[in-house]
């Protein structure tokens, strides 16, 4: 069997859910003898092949507007696209600053905040310009497998890879969408 | 005619930015900007909350580090609530701290920047990651993985859960030291000692074949800050700061609490990474460095011996004086995994890490609080103010990276000037523009919690606007 190809990115979150990826700890041996990681944080490729690959993960919601770019460029390579963890099902808790205008939630960071002297709302055309809202991706693109948990377990994660590995759609059920108090 | 060079994303480092290189008729590099590209907003969207919900929507900053953050605010709850923790719950923080400094620490060497040293910083990317690492070194690869793994159990025992714990309260923390798992901690901890060893003295002889390199990558002159024990010795949890000037002189030393009067933010308009600078110099005059290079030059020594006996001939890298060079980040954070084990295995013979005494009873609520720890990229500080209910008011926070964001983006400047010929641009030159921000080990979710994604494309843009190449990693 050849290897599958997985690209994963990391869009509007903390990392926290590639680091729960990385908590699969030495089964990551295992994990590159049938995968060929593509695009990813933790490689250097920055971009999925132009040619596809068979699962894309993304983490994180939509909070720009490079992120839609990203989530688009991924759903588009992907065969199987994964929303892994809160932010990429719901926008999870950066969806907090919903709650406020944006142009207030930047005043705070730039001019408000009492270390910040002389300060500016930053633009440049090389920066990415903010959505008004926070959302999950699929307020973007279509999304095959929801993987919810902040972030979720690398238990769950490991399940979803080997049930794609066999050939198998996971079915997402009971201890797989438990997190939080049993481990994770 | 002038051209533009970006690379973008920047990978292999935690949140999300690109480089943008300008590059001038004779193909010589002119300047150059590193743009932090995610702005979240906790110093906005947490007004309204309960200060004790706050341990736990921080973390939510960064997936590296949560754990400086729950901690750090943690700290900022203790004084809002009127008490202070008590010694059994103060000494099981500073434990699950060191477990996030050994997994932190460990994962970017071994994980993160190792594949630069291990493979090359030419070695064809689609190899250059941690899967060519388990391709050519399995055995050193998955005692780095275990190393990281053992951080991450000392989180999980304590906290539940490796990313995102639940641990510290205002007061104290939820649960005491199970003796198993100190019995556990203990059977564990020389193994990954001398993982970290094989570390160190790999890239001591990578240093030595080097050397030049060394000597040359964004190397400059700054002030430096950190956490300081009493006796002036490394420290990573609670403390005092220090800041010492370019040629090691004493600055200042402070409270943590009184921070305002010392360090001020200036904001840059092509990132949403702010800059910390020492307020009495002004912005940049006054830029100083941090995480584990500005620690090890900041402290005189360290208090246990096999990071000491590094500590040395770190001290005589320069003659006594601070290391200035940006790859010496790498032999730091070694320094310091070694120390965070060492300190670990000292805290296990500590009488009071079995107690049961976890949390002291809360006094009234005071209004105000602020949290300073050192998370594994720096100084982080948290500083909350609440109404008389404890109801978040205002929030700011300086956070670990930033400490750094003149640094990466002069380093960032220093490696394109050296490495990056615009008239034949190669991969291998970008990556070490690139590893320019890498060795920093930024964590830009954090840093920007503010913001945080760092994926690279390169595009040669002539003065006249047009895209002339386009050099991407895919």
């Amino acid at each position: 069997m050849g290897k599958i190809k997985v690209a994963t990115g990391w869009l509007e979150s903390c990392a926290g859910c590639h680091m729960s990826f990385l908590d699969i700890d030495e089964r990551i041996v295992e994990f590159f003898k049938h995968v060929e990681l593509t695009s990813s944080p933790i490689t250097d490729l920055k971009h999925p092949p132009i040619e596809g690959v068979d699962v894309g993960i993304l983490t994180g919601g939509i909070g720009n507007e490079d992120q839609i770019h990203e989530a688009k460029e991924m759903r588009e390579r992907s065969k199987i696209l994964i929303a892994l963890g809160d932010c990429a099902v719901t926008g999870g808790i950066c969806t907090m600053r919903n709650f406020f205008p944006l142009e207030e939630v930047l005043r705070r960071g730039y001019i408000e905040t009492e270390s910040t002297v002389d300060g500016e709302i930053p633009a440049h055309e090389d920066l990415a310009v903010l959505t008004d809202q926070v959302s999950g991706i699929d307020e973007v693109v279509p999304v095959d497998i929801y993987l919810p948990g902040c972030p979720p377990t690398a238990d769950a994660i490991w399940f979803v890879l080997t049930e794609l590995l066999e050939g198998r759609m996971p079915k997402l059920e009971g201890k797989v969408l438990k997190y939080g108090m049993d481990g994770g | 005619m002038a051209e533009k060079i970006t690379i973008s994303p920047v990978t292999r480092i935690e949140g999300h930015a690109k480089i943008t290189i300008y590059v001038g008729d004779d193909g010589k590099v002119t300047d150059s900007y590193f743009h932090v590209e995610q702005f979240r907003g906790f110093e906005k969207f947490s007004e309204g909350r309960m200060f004790y919900e706050m341990p736990q929507i921080t973390p939510r900053t960064c997936g590296i580090c949560p754990v400086s953050h729950h901690l750090a605010s943690t700290k900022a709850c203790d004084v809002i609530a009127g008490t202070a923790p008590t010694p059994t719950a103060h000494k099981l923080r500073d434990l699950m701290h060191m477990g996030q400094m050994i997994q932190s620490h460990g994962m970017h060497f071994f994980e993160l920047a190792g594949p630069d040293f291990i493979m090359g910083f030419d070695a064809d990317p689609k190899v250059r990651h941690v899967g060519g690492v388990i391709g050519v070194n399995p055995d050193l690869a998955v005692k780095a993985v275990k190393l990281r793994a053992f951080g991450q159990e000392i989180i999980r025992k304590l906290g539940e859960r490796r990313v995102h714990p639940i641990f510290g309260v205002p007061g104290g923390v939820t649960r005491p030291l199970d003796p198993a798992d100190r019995e556990w901690i203990l059977r564990e901890v020389d193994n990954h000692i001398a993982t970290t060893m094989v570390g160190i003295s790999f890239l001591k002889s990578w240093m030595q074949d080097n050397h030049q390199m060394m000597e040359e990558f964004a190397v400059f002159p700054s002030a430096y800050m950190g956490l300081v024990q009493p006796d002036g010795a490394l420290e990573l949890y609670d403390g005092q700061l220090k800041m010492v000037d370019a040629d090691g002189s004493f600055l200042e030393q402070f409270d943590p609490a009184d921070y305002l009067d010392y360090i001020a933010e200036h904001v840059n308009p092509y990132t949403y990474l702010k800059a910390p600078y020492y307020k009495k110099r002004g912005y940049e005059k006054g830029i100083y460095r941090v995480g584990p290079l500005g620690r090890l030059n900041v402290a005189t020594h360290i208090n246990t011996p096999m990071a000491q006996s590094e500590m040395r001939l770190w001290k005589q890298l320069n003659g006594g004086k601070p290391v200035e060079g940006t790859l010496y980040f790498h032999y730091a954070r070694l320094i310091e995994t070694v120390y965070a084990l060492e300190h670990v295995k000292g805290l296990m013979d500590d009488p009071d890490i079995l107690g049961t005494d976890v949390v002291a009873p809360p006094g009234h609520i005071t209004g105000e609080g602020v949290g300073v720890l050192e998370a594994p990229r720096g100084t982080l500080f948290h500083h909350y103010w609440t109404d008389s209910n404890g109801v978040i008011q205002k929030v700011n926070m300086i956070v670990a990276t930033a400490g750094n964001a003149w640094a990466m983006n002069h380093s960032v400047n220093m490696a394109a000037k050296r490495y990056v010929d615009g008239t034949q641009l190669t991969e291998g030159m970008l990556n070490r523009v690139e590893h320019a921000i890498r060795a920093h080990d930024p964590c830009l979710s954090c840093s920007t919690h503010a913001i945080g994604q760092m994926p690279i494309q390169i595009e040669l843009i002539g003065s006249d606007g047009a895209v002339l190449d386009v050099l991407k990693r895919d």
